[in-house]
């Protein structure tokens, strides 16, 4: 018997970011004739800038307030915008169902208890015995349950916990291509029948000083004025942080056919590599796995949500490979929408394909997300969507998100 | 439909062909062995670090791999270097630095470790900051770029990648103390999708410091029986009082069997399947009923196409706390029946300790070897739990003929997962 080869659709998108709560809102504001302003934190964390969260009621999706207290904020984030994916995919309340539901989650770390760390940092400078003093502080500072608020796979842990959804449950580590290898777990295990129902996503807490910590050390964050991704370089390039929540029913078609979900679209293909940056331009790398695709050019749009983070060279270069799909007889319409919900890191894919599933399901595409990109007036409908995801450091990712319209009927 | 090179469901079977390994007993897999089943232990007083104000103060780290100044990450990176080399080695597949497929490798956290704070705090400028704000400023001063590999997710995939010439992305994962053992699944899984004909899948962690320690240590999850360090791994045991933390690494060479014996190469067992279930009970404690970890045995017995008097040995989780042993003492009885009072089962953190992220791929080595040796690693320091009567394969090794073998690993957070390793097909 061999392994079946299946459709992979989206049935649920869980969306909250520093613009909009919901996948609604989001279409709402991001499809109108007009891209909205970024919102935009420039103050609270200068030099830096981050998009900070909209307000939520995280009671909303997590009730007890006894979870709420077990996890760090950017868990809250995720279990929140996880629950509005299962709710939307029509997965709460059925027991048997969310049992079934395999977990494939992108995750850093949590988040550090920053005053205790100031705390002790000070203390620790002008201390002859250091290191009993650093026992001493932390066995008596650290809260017992913070541990459980930073461990990676705790995301998971507590989407199981609240929202009962614990078929399996895997998480995925390395910043955007956590994302990238969660989205292709599930793809690949869907289509060769090892699993039916899936819940992939990530989140982000830009809104907190360890995290801007570590990427300043990589020097990776953008400074300045609000500028879009595409017109950072000249900078010195650089992402800014935004919160978000981002989470996809993946579905195997018949399985969703089964129990009458519609799908938003299907993720039709998941390429991914890690060029040696050193001997290979991300250019380079993006453009084999363009040839992977094997797209049948047709001098025509192809609409492409872009990944971009701002980050230089790799920013530039993605800029590059899109220039030359022309060449290669597609003219791209290129939507970066990090420049309006900042960078997401581990959950910034996610983003990218919720944004290009509703396109597609609503047959538009987006306005310039920034003062580069062009307008594209009279075009026709989106079919396809190009995600692009090339990390800021390491790896690189195209996804194709596609109607299933005429699958799905 | 079941043959030597498709399995049960018409799979491609899955062979082992390669075995690294780093512990507490010992640096490679035949050292590490040797102690093991002669029942030594790894586990010492903790000498990286004063412990003074510690509730406790041994683990089994892992002391002569040539890393200094310690960090977790350049330990962690080494150990799974060193176990990747000799699991390749073994296996004696591909070409120098061209691994023939991906690299799965499960990575302790990657975060700024208490050294690491205290240079940026210190920092190169007196800037009036204080905290979070100072190590910014002193960020930006490029002095102390040689951290970045610290705080970047995916270094140590991006360094064996780099080292071994893996294909592909390679996967870095965390689910907890399953770590290692979802590696194994990952790299099953992909080589019987056919989208490659082998895997490197890695386990390693290096995170005896002090707020490691102490973190566990608030969750009151650890041995305090610091004064005999050799004694306090007691899986199974009456006076069982936590788990001791650890080190190590290992690393495992998946192959298509139909790929390794066509390269002839040695067939050191086959994964027989896999199983996993996540628990939506509590984040550190299983479900009063186990159905999380009874619900990962069925499916990885289900995976596997074996029934339970076919399991002739069972590599526990045992991480010797109350709660973990009692959890899968019932577990294994509510899938095992009446075969489990007849089925050996040892734990090996009794003799290495808890490799916490490794865990899983340490325990899976040790399987094969048990498999490869027919010889069963004992359970050292064992007193009786009237509660949980169990052939422990107490205090030491005991010559057997084994098949099969059960491997079982839990985590924090919920994530189960259990891998069945057989010799090979007859």
């Amino acid at each position: 018997m061999a392994e079946t080869r299946r459709e992979v659709w989206i049935t649920g998108i869980g969306l909250v970011s520093s613009l909009a709560e919901g996948w609604d809102a989001h279409w709402q504001l991001l499809a109108g004739e007009h891209a909205p302003p970024p919102a935009v934190e420039a103050t609270r964390f200068a030099p830096y800038a981050v998009h900070p969260l909209v307000a939520l009621d995280f009671a909303k999706q997590i009730p007890r307030t006894s979870d709420q207290r077990q996890m760090e904020r950017w868990q809250r984030i995720g279990v929140y915008a996880a629950g509005l994916a299962l709710s939307d995919a029509g997965l709460i309340g059925d027991q048997s169902l969310l049992g079934r539901v395999n977990l494939t989650i992108a995750a850093g770390n949590g988040e550090r208890d920053l005053a205790l760390d100031g705390r002790v940092l000070a203390a620790l400078e002008s201390c002859a015995a250091p290191e009993p003093l650093l026992n001493r502080e932390l066995a008596s500072g650290l809260r017992p349950t913070l541990y459980l608020g930073q461990l990676s796979n705790l995301l998971a842990g507590n989407i199981s916990i609240v929202h009962k959804a614990a078929g399996s449950s895997r998480t995925f580590k390395g910043e955007e291509m956590a994302g990238v290898s969660a989205v292709s777990d599930a793809a690949h295990r869907i289509a060769a029948g090892q699993g039916d129902i899936f819940l992939a996503g990530g989140a982000l807490n830009a809104e907190r000083e360890d995290l801007l910590l570590g990427c300043e050390i990589a020097h990776t964050l953008a400074t300045g004025p609000y500028r879009s991704v595409w017109e950072r370089a000249p900078h010195g390039g650089g992402l800014v942080p935004g919160s978000l929540g981002a989470f996809l029913v993946l579905e195997a078609s018949d399985h969703a056919q089964s129990r009458g979900a519609v799908p938003y679209a299907r993720l039709s293909r998941v390429v991914s590599g890690r060029a040696q940056r050193h001997r290979e331009t991300a250019t380079a790398a993006a453009e084999r796995l363009f040839d992977e695709l094997a797209l049948q050019p047709g001098n025509e749009d192809l609409a492409v949500l872009s990944g971009a983070s701002g980050v230089e060279p790799v920013t530039s270069e993605e800029r590059d490979f899109l220039t030359g799909l022309e060449r290669r007889g597609f003219r791209p319409r290129v939507r970066a929408w990090g420049s309006l919900l900042g960078h997401g890191i581990e959950a910034h894919v996610f983003a990218g394909l919720a944004l290009a599933a509703l396109a597609v399901s609503k047959g538009a595409f987006y306005p310039p997300f920034g003062a580069t990109e062009a307008a594209t007036d009279g075009a026709a409908p989106p079919e396809r969507i190009l995600v692009t995801c090339l990390g800021h450091w390491r790896g690189e990712a195209l996804a194709f998100v596609e109607s299933a319209r005429g699958a799905a009927e | 439909m079941a043959s030597r090179t498709r399995d049960h469901k018409g799979r491609p079977v899955v062979a082992v062909t390669g075995l690294g390994l780093v512990t507490s007993l010992g640096v490679g897999k035949d050292a590490s062995w040797a102690r093991l089943v002669a029942g030594h232990s790894g586990v010492k007083s903790i000498s990286r670090f004063p412990t003074d104000g510690l509730r406790t103060t041994i683990a089994g780290t892992v002391d002569d791999m040539d890393v200094a100044p310690y960090s977790a990450h350049d330990l962690s990176a080494r150990m799974a270097e060193a176990a990747a080399a000799e699991a390749i080695a073994q296996a004696r597949i591909g070409r120098p630095s061209r691994f023939p497929g991906p690299l799965v490798v499960a990575t302790p956290p990657s975060e700024l470790e208490w050294p690491h704070l205290r240079r940026l705090h210190h920092g190169a400028l007196e800037n009036g900051l204080e905290g979070y704000a100072r190590m910014l400023a002193n960020a930006r001063t490029r002095a102390f770029d040689d951290l970045a590999r610290h705080v970047r997710f995916a270094a140590i995939a991006d360094r064996l990648q780099t080292t071994f010439g893996t294909q592909g992305e390679p996967l870095s994962i965390c689910t907890a103390c399953a770590s290692g053992a979802t590696t194994i699944q990952l790299g099953l899984e992909a080589i019987r999708r056919g989208e490659t004909e082998a895997a490197l899948c890695v386990g390693t962690d290096a995170t005896v410091h002090p707020e490691g320690l102490i973190r566990f240590s608030l969750l009151s999850a650890l041995s305090t029986a610091n004064h005999e360090p050799a004694k306090a791994s007691k899986p199974f045991s009456n006076k069982r009082d936590g788990f001791v933390m650890a080190e190590g690494a290992g690393a495992l060479v998946l192959e298509s069997y139909d790929a390794a014996r066509a390269r002839g190469a040695r067939i050191l067992a086959v994964v027989r399947g896999c199983g996993e279930k996540a628990d939506d009970y509590h984040r550190t404690r299983s479900g009063p009923d186990g159905a999380a970890v009874t619900g990962a045995l069925r499916k990885t017995l289900d995976d596997a196409g074996i029934a339970p008097h076919e399991i002739d040995y069972i590599n526990a989780h045992g991480t010797s706390t109350p709660e973990n042993d009692r959890m899968e003492y019932i577990a294994l009885g509510a899938v095992l029946g009446d075969r489990l009072a007849h089925t050996p089962i040892s734990s090996n953190k009794s003799m290495v300790g808890h490799t916490l992220i490794a865990a899983g791929s340490v325990e899976a080595v040790f399987s094969v070897l048990t498999i490869e040796h027919g010889r069963l690693p004992p359970t050292i320091n064992y007193d009786p739990d009237p509660e949980l009567p169990l052939d422990v394969v107490p205090d030491t090794s005991r010559e057997a003929r084994v098949r099969t073998v059960l491997s079982n690993s839990f985590g924090f957070g919920g994530q189960n997962v259990c891998v069945v390793f057989s010799a090979e097909p007859a």
